[in-house]
C-alpha cells in the first residue's frame, strides 16, 4: 500500500514534535509563564506549518496511505511502528494540528494555575492524537488510543470546573471499559491468525477470513469502544458532564478532535475489519444513528447552560457522521467525513466563543446573559455566524456535510431501505434551528437587563486571532469543499470496498445462509419498489 | 442556447459586495455614505437585470446561460455546479426583484434615518437581493434552496432588526423556525428527485435544464415530490397551517415588509411550483392539494383581516390571503395567471405596505388605526397611493388586481386537471375576494378618511426604536419626503396600469405576459381548461357585482350611513367577532399542540430518560453492580486459606451434583 518512500520521515516528525516541546518545556521554570506559553504557541505553530506540507504533498489521485513508516518495534511480537495518511485521516490530522495553536492561544488567561503542566499536558495529547489518526499498526494504535485519555483525564480533572472530579470519573470510566473490549477483541483476533508469522499490521487483518459469529462479536467489541467515544446514544452521558467541568481548552479539543476518534474508528477499522458483520449492523448503527439525532437535539432543547447545550448539540451532529457512516455510500461516506471536519470546526468555534464570554462573566448560564449583542457587536457577528454554520446554513460548511450525509443515504443501494431514517433525521434541521435560535436570542437578543453585563469589552486581538481563522474556515468549507472531498474520494471508495466485500470463510455455512438471507430481502424489496413505481405511471 | 456575454453572475456578486462592504466597515460611516451604497448595489442589478430581460426578448432564446461558475462539490456520481441561467421565469422575477427592491431602498433612507442600525439595515437588505437572486436565478435546485435558506436568515434578522425587544427577536426566530419546517419538506423533495434518479440508474443531476429536459422519468414519483416540495413553498409563502411566523413579522421595520414580506420572498413558494410545474402537471393529486390549501388559505386569512386594528397586520393577513389566490392559479394549472397575480400584487401590496409605513412614520409609530383616520388633507399622496392601490388589490375594473385576479378565477373554475371540481374554487375564491375588498376599504376609510382620533400629544410608548430626529412637534402630521412619496407613485401607477402587461383574451389578442411565459411551461400545454368566454364574463361580473356591493358595504360601514354597525355587530356575533379577532386562536392551538408538548418531551428526555434511565440505571447501575460485585469478592477474599479450602470444596461438591443431575 505504500506509494511512496520520503526520505524525510514527515508523519513521523509531525507527530512527535509535540512531545518533544512538551519535554522542551520541564526544562524551563515554572515562573516564566510568557515563556512558557510563548514557546508552546510558536512550537505547535511549526507543527501545523510541517503539517501542511502533508497536504502540499499529498497525491490527491492515490487511494493508498501516503507517507508510509515502516519501522520494527517489538520484533519478537510482530509489533511495528507503521504509520500512513490516506484521503480518511489527512484532514483530520491537519484539523489536530490546526485547532492545537488555536485552543493554546485561546486559554491563555483562561488557564492561571499549574501553567506549565497543562502545556506539557496539551502537547501530549497532541501527539496522542495524532499518532492514533495516523497508525495503521492496531497494537500502536491501541497505545495511541490509550495514551489519549491520559492528558484528557488530567485536563478535566486538574483544570475543570466543580463537578470535575465525578465528571473526570465518568468520562474515564466508560472510556476505559469500551478500550478493554477492544483490547480483547484485538487479542483475539492476533491469535486468529495461526500459522503465519505474528503480526498487528491492519493491511495484514483486512484479507483474515472470519466467521459471521466472530466477526460479530468482534465487531461489536470494537464498535463499543468507538461507539462510546462517538458518542452514540445510548453510551454518551458522560459527553455533557466531561464538557461541562472542562476547561475551554478541554473541551475544544474534546469536541474537535477526540470524538472523532469514535467515527474515524468505525471506518478505519471497525468497518473493514469485519465487513459481514458490518452489513448486519447497518441498521442498528443508522438507528441509534438516527435516535441521536432526533435525542441530543432534544436534549439540547432542554439546557439553560450554554456549554451542556452545546455538548448535546455535538451528540446530534456525530449522529449525523453516525448516519453517512452507515449508509455505506460514496455521497453518505464523504459526507460524514465532511461532518466530522464541520463539527470540529464550528463546535470548537463554539467551545471558544463561550469561552470568551466565560472569562468576562464567569457563568454559562443562558439566564445571566441576554442582550449581549448590544455591547458586544462584533462578538454578535462572529457567534451569528458559528450559530448558523452549527444549524447548517448553505454558504456555510454545515450544510454540504449534512446534505450529503442525507442524499447519500437517501439514495444508498444498500442492503436496507434507510430512507425513513433519512426522513426522522432530517427533523434533525428543524430542531437544530430551534435549540441554537433559542440560545442566540437567550444570550444576545432581548434587553440588557443584568448591570454586570454592561461594561462588557468586545472582543480583544487575541480573541480576534483565535476566532477569525474558524470563521474563514467556515465559509471555505461551505463554498469550495471540493478541495477536500476530491482528496478524500479515492480513499473512500477503496474504503467502501473493503467494507462491502465479504470475508467469510467456505466452511461457515450458517454465516452464508444469513447473508443469503439479507441479499433475498434486498432484491424483493428492489422489485416491490419498482412494481409500486410502474403501478403509479 | 448558446453561452451569452451579460455578466450574469454580477447581478447577484453585486448585493453580496454592497452587504460586505455596508456590514463590515459601515459602522462608522454617515449615513450617505451607506445609504449610497446600498442604493447602488440594488440599482446595478436593476440595470443588468433589464439589459438581460432586453437580450432575451431581442434574441428569442429560451434562456441566457453562463458557463459554470465553479463546482460547489461533486461526490460519486453526483455533482453540483455554481452557475447562473436566466429564463423567461427569470426574467420576470428579475425585474420584479431589483426594481421593487431599488425603490425599497430608496426609500428606506429616509425612513431609517436616525437608526443606530443604519449600517446593518442596508447590509441586510443588500443580502437579502443576493440572496433572492440566487434562489430565482440559480441553474439548480440546489442553488435555488441556498438562496431559500439565505432568504429566510434575512428576514430573520431584518424582522428581529430591533433585537433589544424580546418580543421582535421571538418574531424573527418563529419566522426562521417556521421555515426551516418548511424547508424540512424542500429537502425531502430534492431527495426523492435524487432518489427517481438513482433507481431508474441515470446520473443524478439537479439542474433545472436536465430535470425538464426529461421529466416523465418522474412521474412514479411526481405525487410525492410534488407534496414535498409544496411544504416548503406552504413555509416561505405563509400557507395553511405553516402561514403563522408572516403577521408576527411585522415586528419588522416597515420597508422589509413591504419587500419581504410582500413583494419578493414570500412569493418564492409559488416561483418554485412554477418552476417545478413540469412534475407538478404529472400529479393531479399534487396540484389538487396545491390549488386547495390556497383557496383554503386565501379566504381564512382574508377573514382574519375583518378585526386587525393595526394596520401592518391587516396587511399581512391579506398577503397571506393573496398568496392563497396565487397558489390557486398555479395549482389549477394556470402558471401564468398565477404568476401574472405576483407581480400585479407585488406592485400594489408593496406600495400599500410603504403607505402605510408613510403613515407610521408621520405619526411617529402609530400603527392602530383606531387612532388614525382623517390623514386625506394631511397626507394626499400617501392617501392617494393607498386609494389606488385599495382599488387595484380589490380588483376594481380596469385595475391591475381585476386583471391578474379575475384570470385566477376564471381558471380555477375551468380547470379540469384536478380532483375537485373548480366551482368549489371559485366560490371560495369569490367569498375570498368579497373579504378582500372589505378588509380593505375598512383600513383605508379608518386610515384616511373621518376625523383624526390620535391626539395631540398622541401615545408613545410604542416608541424607543428609532426616534426619527427629524421630526418637529407631536401634533403636526405631514406628508413624508419625497424620496419616501416617489416609491409609492411609481408603484402605484404600477398597480393602476400593470394589468395592461397581461389582458385577458377576450380584450386583446396577445396576453403579453403569459406569452412570455409558455416556454418555460411546455410541460403545461396538456392541461385542459373550459372554453366558454360567455361563462368566462359572466362569472367575472358576478364577482366584480359581489365585490363592489361588498366594498360599499365597507364604506358605508366606516365612513357613511352605518358607521354604528360595526360595534352592533361585533357585540351581537360576539363569539364569532371573538373568534376571529382572536385570529381563531390558531397561533394558542399550534402552541399547545407543537410547541408545547416538544419542549416538554425535550424535559422530559432530559430529565427522565437521560439523567434517569440511562445515566441513572444503566450507566451508574452498571457502575453499581461492578461495585457491589467488587465488595461481594472482597467477602472472600480474605487471603483465609481456610476459608479459600472450605469454598474450594463446596464448590467441587456443587459441580459434581449438577453434572450427575445434568
Amino acid at each position: 500500500m505504500e506509494t511512496a518512500t520520503n526520505a524525510l520521515p514527515i508523519i513521523s516528525l509531525v507527530t512527535f514534535l509535540p512531545l518533544v516541546g512538551g519535554l522542551l518545556l520541564m526544562a524551563i521554570p515554572r515562573e516564566n509563564e510568557g515563556l512558557l506559553k510563548g514557546l508552546a504557541l510558536a512550537w505547535s505553530l511549526v507543527v501545523f506549518s510541517l503539517s501542511l506540507a502533508i497536504y502540499t504533498g499529498f497525491d490527491p489521485a492515490s487511494a493508498g496511505y501516503q507517507f508510509s513508516e515502516n519501522r520494527a518495534w517489538v520484533e519478537s511480537l510482530g509489533i511495528r511502528y507503521v504509520v500512513g495518511i490516506d484521503g480518511i485521516s489527512l484532514f483530520l490530522v491537519l484539523l489536530t494540528t490546526f485547532l492545537t495553536p488555536l485552543i493554546l492561544l485561546g486559554s491563555w488567561h483562561a488557564i492561571d494555575k499549574r501553567v506549565k503542566e497543562f502545556l506539557i499536558c496539551f502537547l501530549v495529547l497532541e501527539t496522542a492524537m495524532l499518532g492514533a489518526l495516523v497508525s495503521l499498526d492496531l497494537f500502536l494504535f491501541y497505545v495511541f488510543w490509550e495514551l489519549m485519555l491520559i492528558p484528557m483525564y488530567l485536563l478535566i480533572g486538574v483544570w475543570g470546573g466543580a463537578n470535575r472530579i465525578a465528571a473526570t470519573l465518568k468520562f474515564f470510566l466508560m472510556t476505559a471499559v469500551g478500550s478493554l473490549l477492544m483490547l480483547v477483541a484485538l487479542f483475539y483476533l492476533y491469535a486468529a491468525r495461526k500459522g503465519e508469522a505474528p503480526s498487528f499490521l491492519l493491511a495484514d487483518y483486512l484479507t483474515l477470513e472470519l466467521t459471521l459469529k466472530e466477526q460479530v462479536y468482534l465487531f461489536a467489541a470494537f464498535a463499543l469502544a468507538f461507539a462510546i467515544k462517538v458518542p452514540m446514544v445510548p453510551f454518551h452521558t458522560w459527553l455533557p458532564r466531561a464538557h461541562t467541568e472542562a476547561p475551554t481548552a478541554g473541551s475544544v479539543v474534546l469536541a474537535g478532535v477526540l470524538l472523532k476518534m469514535g467515527t474515524y474508528g468505525f471506518v478505519r477499522f471497525a468497518m473493514p475489519l469485519f465487513p459481514d458483520a458490518a452489513r448486519l449492523a447497518v441498521p442498528y448503527i443508522a438507528a441509534l444513528a438516527t435516535i441521536g439525532i432526533v435525542y441530543g437535539a432534544l436534549l439540547a432543547l432542554a439546557q439553560n447552560d450554554v456549554k451542556k447545550l452545546v455538548a448535546y448539540s455535538s451528540v446530534s451532529h456525530l449522529g449525523f457522521v453516525m448516519l453517512g457512516v452507515a449508509s455505506l455510500s460514496i455521497a453518505g461516506t464523504e459526507g460524514a467525513m465532511l461532518q466530522m471536519l464541520n463539527h470540529g470546526v464550528s463546535t470548537g468555534a463554539l467551545f471558544l466563543l463561550v469561552g470568551c464570554v466565560y472569562e468576562r462573566r464567569h457563568t454559562r448560564q443562558m439566564a445571566d446573559y441576554g442582550g449581549i449583542a448590544q455591547v458586544m457587536p462584533w462578538f454578535a457577528l462572529l457567534f451569528m455566524i458559528v450559530t448558523l454554520s452549527s444549524i447548517g446554513l448553505p454558504g456555510t460548511n454545515g450544510f454540504v456535510g449534512e446534505f450529503l450525509v442525507l442524499a447519500g443515504t437517501f439514495t444508498a443501494d444498500g442492503d436496507f431501505d434507510l430512507r425513513w431514517h433519512v426522513a426522522v433525521a432530517a427533523t434533525g434541521v428543524v430542531l437544530g434551528a430551534f435549540y441554537m435560535l433559542w440560545m442566540f436570542q437567550r444570550v444576545m437578543f432581548g434587553p440588557l437587563k443584568n448591570p454586570k453585563n454592561k461594561g462588557l469589552k468586545d472582543l480583544d486581538l487575541r480573541e480576534w486571532v483565535v476566532l477569525l481563522p474558524l470563521v474563514v474556515l467556515i465559509f471555505v468549507m461551505g463554498i469550495k469543499p471540493q478541495f477536500m472531498l476530491d482528496r478524500m474520494e479515492p480513499s473512500v471508495k477503496n474504503y467502501l470496498e473493503q467494507a462491502t466485500a465479504s470475508r467469510l470463510p467456505k466452511s461457515d455455512a450458517a454465516g452464508h445462509a444469513r447473508l443469503q438471507e439479507l441479499e433475498l430481502a434486498r432484491v424483493a424489496r428492489k422489485a416491490h419498489a419498482s412494481a409500486k413505481a410502474e403501478v403509479k405511471r | 442556447m448558446e453561452t451569452t456575454d451579460i455578466p450574469l453572475h454580477l447581478i447577484v456578486l453585486i448585493p453580496l459586495l454592497g452587504a460586505a462592504v455596508n456590514g463590515l466597515f459601515g459602522r462608522r460611516w454617515s449615513e450617505h455614505l451607506i445609504a449610497g451604497i446600498g442604493c447602488a448595489a440594488a440599482f446595478l442589478p436593476f440595470l443588468l437585470s433589464v439589459e438581460a430581460f432586453m437580450a432575451l426578448r431581442e434574441t428569442g432564446a429560451e434562456a441566457l446561460r453562463q458557463p459554470a461558475l465553479f463546482t460547489w462539490f461533486a461526490s460519486g456520481s453526483f455533482k453540483v455546479e455554481v452557475g447562473f441561467t436566466v429564463d423567461h421565469l427569470t426574467s420576470v422575477f428579475l425585474l420584479n426583484v431589483t426594481g421593487i427592491g431599488f425603490l425599497i431602498h430608496l426609500y428606506s433612507v429616509v425612513y431609517m434615518q436616525g437608526d443606530a442600525g443604519y449600517f446593518k439595515f442596508f447590509a441586510y437588505l443588500n443580502l437579502f437581493l443576493f440572496s433572492m437572486l440566487m434562489l430565482v436565478m440559480g441553474e439548480n435546485l440546489l442553488l435555488m434552496f441556498v438562496g431559500w435558506e439565505g432568504v429566510g436568515l434575512c428576514s430573520y434578522l431584518l424582522i428581529g432588526f430591533w433585537h433589544h425587544d424580546n418580543a421582535n427577536a421571538d418574531a424573527g426566530k418563529k419566522a426562521f423556525i417556521t421555515n426551516r419546517i418548511g424547508d424540512f419538506g424542500f429537502l425531502l423533495g430534492i431527495f426523492f428527485i435524487m432518489y427517481a434518479q438513482s433507481e431508474a440508474g441515470l446520473p443524478i443531476s439537479l439542474s433545472f435544464e436536465a430535470l425538464a429536459a426529461d421529466a416523465t422519468r418522474f412521474s412514479g414519483y411526481a405525487t410525492v415530490i410534488g407534496l414535498c416540495l409544496f411544504v416548503g413553498a406552504a413555509g416561505k409563502s405563509a400557507q395553511m397551517p405553516l402561514y403563522v411566523w408572516l403577521p408576527d413579522a411585522m415586528a419588522g421595520p416597515t420597508p422589509v415588509s413591504a419587500l419581504i414580506h410582500a413583494a419578493t420572498m414570500v412569493t418564492a413558494g409559488i416561483y418554485m411550483v412554477a418552476r417545478m410545474n413540469f412534475i407538478y402537471v404529472q400529479s393531479p393529486e399534487a396540484m389538487t392539494v396545491v390549488a386547495c390549501v390556497g383557496a383554503f388559505t386565501a379566504l381564512y386569512a382574508a377573514t382574519m383581516g375583518f378585526a386587525q386594528t393595526d394596520i401592518k397586520k391587516v396587511l399581512a393577513y391579506s398577503t397571506v390571503s393573496q398568496l392563497g389566490f396565487m397558489f390557486v392559479g398555479v395549482g389549477v394549472g394556470a402558471f401564468g395567471a398565477g404568476l401574472f397575480h405576483v407581480i400585479t400584487h407585488a406592485f400594489f401590496k408593496a406600495c400599500l405596505f410603504l403607505g402605510s409605513g408613510s403613515v407610521i412614520y408621520a405619526l411617529h409609530h402609530e400603527q392602530d388605526i383606531r387612532r388614525m383616520g382623517g390623514l386625506w388633507k394631511k397626507m394626499p399622496i400617501t392617501a392617494w397611493t393607498f386609494l389606488l392601490s385599495t382599488l387595484a388589490i380589490a380588483g376594481f375594473p380596469l385595475m391591475s388586481g381585476f386583471f391578474s385576479k379575475d384570470e385566477i378565477m376564471w381558471k380555477a373554475f375551468a380547470t379540469q386537471n384536478l380532483l375537485v371540481p373548480g366551482w368549489v374554487l371559485w366560490l371560495v375564491l369569490v367569498l375570498g375576494a368579497m373579504c378582500t375588498a372589505f378588509y380593505m376599504v375598512r383600513v383605508f376609510c379608518l386610515t384616511f378618511l373621518g376625523t383624526y382620533r390620535g391626539g395631540a400629544g398622541g401615545h408613545h410608548d410604542a416608541h424607543g426604536h428609532d426616534d426619527h430626529g427629524a421630526h418637529g412637534a407631536h401634533g403636526d402630521i405631514h406628508e413624508s419626503p419625497a424620496l419616501m412619496t416617489l416609491p409609492l407613485i411609481v408603484l402605484a401607477a404600477l398597480a393602476v396600469f400593470g394589468g395592461l402587461l397581461g389582458l385577458p383574451h377576450w380584450i386583446s389578442h396577445t396576453n403579453l405576459f403569459e406569452h412570455w411565459l409558455e416556454p418555460v411551461f411546455v410541460a403545461a400545454k396538456g392541461l385542459k381548461f373550459l372554453d366558454n368566454t360567455s361563462l368566462e364574463l359572466g362569472l367575472m361580473g358576478v364577482s366584480v357585482g359581489l365585490c363592489s356591493l361588498s366594498a360599499l358595504l365597507a364604506y358605508a360601514m366606516y365612513n357613511g350611513t352605518l358607521q354604528q354597525t360595526p360595534a352592533r355587530l361585533a357585540a351581537q356575533f360576539q363569539p364569532v367577532y371573538t373568534l376571529i379577532y382572536n385570529k381563531y386562536y390558531f397561533d394558542e392551538v399550534l402552541s399547545f399542540l407543537v410547541v408545547r408538548p416538544t419542549k416538554g418531551l425535550a424535559r422530559f428526555c432530559y430529565r427522565v430518560v437521560d439523567d434517569g434511565l440511562i445515566d441513572g440505571l444503566l450507566v451508574n447501575g452498571t457502575a453499581a453492580v461492578v461495585n457491589l460485585s467488587g465488595r461481594l469478592t472482597r467477602l472472600v477474599t480474605t487471603g483465609d486459606v481456610q476459608r479459600y479450602a472450605t469454598l474450594l470444596f463446596v464448590g467441587l461438591w456443587a459441580l459434581v451434583a449438577f453434572w450427575v443431575a445434568g
